[in-house]
């Protein structure tokens, strides 16, 4: 074990901790918003219930979103300087225009929205959640071109001099074809996760509690999360398909380790379980369906789809003797683990809808725990997208460019980055244990009875009138 | 003037305004045992800051994205080079900033208080690091002529860094007393009032020692100025405070700490990382700088974007202008 492990694990577990929160943030902030503006709109009090319901669960998955996110921003330059002076010219300028644009907007307008529901008018605090959530969707944009020019390097130039990668065209770094369909399908990702949680919690008050006062409260997010969830799926199949083919053909050798593929095929088919041999050389046993992988991969039935091994050698022949191919069966699992959560999930969600059709009310304790389970799947298949496309991309941290390890920080010790990795992993740990409790907690708990607040009370004098709300 | 020195402009106008902001947000979390008595006073000590912090810190992730921006090399060197102190910071600000969210979403009394020594370590920590860093950054470190850096833990300890450190720490609460005095009312407003000029006035002779010893090591004519500046701001403060103007007063110690920042600033252009080993080490804003073409994009980014934030953030801070006081606290 040396620093650059110990780094790479860091760099793994405290991004993957980071964007188990962020995608609640980007799907349920917009959600809320939605549901605020019903409010506005119809003036019926099951969204405003709504609204305070799940605004209450955003904020508590929020905090966790935002104290993670600096730890990544730090993370950069403690743990990767070569790999910040290398690349500091391109990649820096998206992180400090998402910081500048986007953080300052969602963090301001949160704190709007969180404290000023008695002092903003009811249509300027409703654009204040607006203002969080555009500002929050937008982050992602600018992060994901930061990460695209890691996959796809594009608008730059080596300096002969320096060694390092200079911008040459911005709007190539910001327009990347990589970042225009990555955006697209890790938001659809997100919202695939925040309509399961409004689902999720939905449904255990329709089943634990039969034909309460809030019964068609919960029927509404129950179905307007179902709705959400199917629509999101279908987002993430159709722009999931495109980054196939984009894959393709920017780095093939990641579609092949998605695939195992270790020859070149053409037509190539799809492997639905595929055993290798323990060196990872070759294939021992396989399902597959034909043609499918040709078309995913090239849109083409019988298009031709590159192996491992030739892979192999034309990049040793291109870059120098060395591995170039990621772990398989990380990559092969993880892209199926994916894809399988995923879409678990939205069948769960039609599931929900068809138990609601007609008037009809959910009561099968199966559909209970399937319900229970469902925010954890898009969760869980959000991760090991990330996991495929960043340990597919292995051996690079830039693609084609550098390599991980020689991105590491030279300065930084073994002891030093243990010790980090070590406060992480714990104070991570102890803060998934809380906020999860709070969730369950306040999830429980549901929507608030708002009878016991009047809502312009004109008994006190306005300098006296407690916060409506306060920390 | 060139690109570089405008970007060095930028970034000192950004920690500027980081420490400036956090800087009473940071003070309050270090009152909260001292000024709250009580759950409710807590509370109240809490409330002033709830609406505002989080904009606060988004000022230390955009000193950070445009450093790494401008002068990739000042950030990769700088942040693997203070390893475990930028460790300490960011264990702070996340315990710190979770507690503020989850303190009140339970009601036991052992729950509150496990967040409130968050909130209380949390701002203190960081208070204290960003001192000694800021220090150890004029002072010089030991880099090697490919800008690494190469001391250990105890290189960044040395005593005029650790000076740096009690300095800004005792400043942030300062400051942070002024703005409880000033956003709140009743009791806790005359205890704020009165704990600003006692700390103040300690804080005041570690500023002046501190300016001193850092003109000492590295100067300019705009740094004795801004130092001069920073130091009549505070006693300015600390009149107002007095005499209970609590607007002024705030305004001293927010001045008072934008001039002493401004200072390091000024005393350290044009390096931004001096080498203490090899002269060829050192870090300027030349050499440390992105290229043209980048610095470019970024400065049209800062200018059209920055008022634009600016004005809204000075909007939230009207729209949360009214005082409060443990009357306002709601039950839950
Ligand atoms: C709920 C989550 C979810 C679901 C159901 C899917 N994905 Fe996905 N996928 C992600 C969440 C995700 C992600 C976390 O958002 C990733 C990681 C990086 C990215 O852009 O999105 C990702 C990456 C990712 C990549 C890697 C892109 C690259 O590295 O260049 C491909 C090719 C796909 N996905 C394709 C699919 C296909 C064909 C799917 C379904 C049939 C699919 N994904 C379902
Ligand atoms: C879009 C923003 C992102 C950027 C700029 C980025 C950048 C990086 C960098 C610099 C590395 C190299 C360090 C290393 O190899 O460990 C890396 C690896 C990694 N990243 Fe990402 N990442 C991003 C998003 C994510 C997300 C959201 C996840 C997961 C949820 C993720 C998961 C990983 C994992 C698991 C590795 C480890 C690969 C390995 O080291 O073997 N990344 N990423
Ligand atoms: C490794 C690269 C990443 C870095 C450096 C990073 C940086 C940050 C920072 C500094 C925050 C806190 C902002 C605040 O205080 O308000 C944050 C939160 C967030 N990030 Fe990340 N992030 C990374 C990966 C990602 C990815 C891949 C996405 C989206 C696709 C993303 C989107 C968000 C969102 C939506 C939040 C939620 C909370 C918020 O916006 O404050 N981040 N991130």
């Amino acid at each position: 074990m040396d620093a650059l492990d110990v780094a790479r694990w860091q760099f793994g577990v405290t991004t993957v901790y980071h964007f188990l929160f962020v995608p609640l943030t980007i799907g349920l902030s917009a959600l809320v918003a939605i549901l605020q503006t019903m409010w506005v709109r119809t003036g019926k009090e099951r969204y405003l219930k709504l609204t305070k319901f799940y605004g209450k669960l955003f904020l508590i998955n929020f905090a966790m979103g935002v104290v993670t996110g600096i730890v990544q921003e730090f993370q950069f330059g403690m743990n990767w300087s070569d790999y910040s002076r290398f690349v500091g010219d391109i990649f820096g300028a998206p992180l400090a225009i998402e910081a500048l644009v986007a953080f300052f907007l969602e963090s301001t307008f949160i704190g709007l929205w969180i404290f000023g529901w008695d002092r903003l008018p009811k249509r300027l605090h409703l654009a204040s959640i607006w203002a969080a959530a555009i500002g929050t969707n937008l982050s992602a944009y600018f992060i994901l071109a930061a990460n695209s020019f890691m996959q796809n390097p594009v608008g730059y130039r080596i300096n002969p001099d320096t060694g390092r990668a200079e911008l040459t065209d911005f709007v190539a770094v910001l327009t990347n074809k990589v970042a225009l369909v990555t955006y697209p399908h890790t938001i659809a990702g997100a919202f695939l996760v925040a309509g399961s949680l409004i689902v999720a919690v939905a449904l255990w008050h329709l089943i634990r509690n039969r034909d309460t006062t809030d019964t068609p409260t919960y029927r509404f997010a129950a179905k307007f999360g179902s709705w959400v969830t199917l629509i999101a799926a279908a987002g993430v199949l159709i722009t999931g398909d495109t980054q196939g083919k984009i894959m393709t053909e920017v780095q093939p050798m990641k579609m092949a380790a998605a695939e195992g593929l270790y020859s070149t095929e053409s037509p190539a088919s799809f492997s639905v379980l595929t055993v290798g041999s323990l060196d990872g050389s070759r294939e021992l046993f396989a399902i597959k369906i034909p043609y499918l992988l040709s078309y995913l991969g090239t849109g083409d039935p019988n298009g031709t789809v590159h192996g491992i091994n030739d892979l192999q050698a034309q990049y040793a022949s291109q870059y120098g003797p060395g591995n170039y191919a990621p772990i398989i069966p990380v990559t092969y699992w993880s892209f199926r683990f994916m894809i399988a959560f995923g879409l678990t999930a939205a069948a769960i969600a039609l599931l929900v809808l068809w138990t609601h059709r007609k008037g009809r009310a959910p009561r099968s304790k199966w559909l209970l725990r399937a319900g229970l389970l469902m925010p954890l799947l898009p969760l869980a298949a959000n991760a090991f997208g990330w996991i495929f496309t960043e340990m597919g991309r292995q051996p690079w941290i830039v693609f084609g460019e550098m390599l991980t390890r020689d991105g590491v920080s030279r300065s930084v010790s073994l002891t030093e980055v243990l010790t980090s990795f070590t406060a992480f992993t714990l104070i991570y740990a102890t803060l998934a244990v809380v906020e999860f409790r709070l969730l369950v907690r306040y999830a429980r708990a549901g929507v608030p009875d708002l009878t016991e607040q009047p809502e312009n009370d004109n008994e006190h004098d306005d300098a006296e009138r407690p916060l409506a709300f306060a920390y | 003037m060139e690109l570089t020195t405008i970007w060095f402009l930028l970034i000192a106008v950004l920690f500027t305004g980081y420490f400036i902001l956090e800087g009473f947000d940071f003070g309050v979390g270090m009152l909260l045992p001292v000024l709250g008595r009580d759950d409710r006073e807590r509370r109240v000590l809490i409330n002033t800051i709830g609406p505002v912090w989080d904009g606060n810190e988004v000022w230390l992730i955009t000193a950070g994205g445009a450093m790494f921006a401008a002068f990739p090399e000042w950030y990769a060197t700088m942040f693997s080079g203070f390893y475990l102190p930028l460790l300490l910071i960011l264990l702070a600000l996340i315990a710190r900033g979770v507690a503020f969210e989850y303190r009140h979403k339970r009601p036991e009394p052992s729950w509150k208080r496990r967040w409130d020594a968050a909130i209380f370590f949390g701002s203190l920590v960081p208070a204290l690091l960003w001192g000694v860093a800021f220090a150890n950054i004029l002072r010089g470190v030991p880099l090697s002529a490919d800008h690494e850096y190469v001391g250990g833990l105890l290189d960044l300890l040395n005593p005029y860094a650790l000076l740096g450190g009690v300095t800004t720490a005792a400043l942030f609460l300062t400051h942070g007393a002024v703005f409880v005095a000033l956003k709140t009312v009743g009791d806790i407003r005359e205890r704020a009032g009165k704990l600003a000029v006692r700390v103040g006035a300690g804080a005041a002779v570690l500023a002046v020692a501190f300016l001193v010893w850092t003109l000492g090591i590295r100067s300019s004519t705009a740094a004795v100025a801004l130092a001069a500046a920073a130091a009549l701001a505070l006693l300015g403060a600390l009149a107002a405070a007095r005499v209970r103007r609590e607007g002024w007063a705030f305004a001293g110690t927010a001045a008072a700490i934008g001039l002493a920042v401004a200072t390091l600033f000024a005393a350290l252009f044009p390096n931004v990382l001096p080498s203490t080993l090899d002269a060829a080490g050192t870090l300027t804003a030349t050499n440390a700088a992105s290229t043209p073409y980048t610095l470019k994009i970024m400065s049209w980014i800062a200018v059209v974007f920055t008022p634009i934030v600016i004005a809204y953030q000075g909007w939230t801070y009207w729209v949360f202008r009214k005082r409060i006081g443990v009357a306002h606290i709601p039950q839950h």
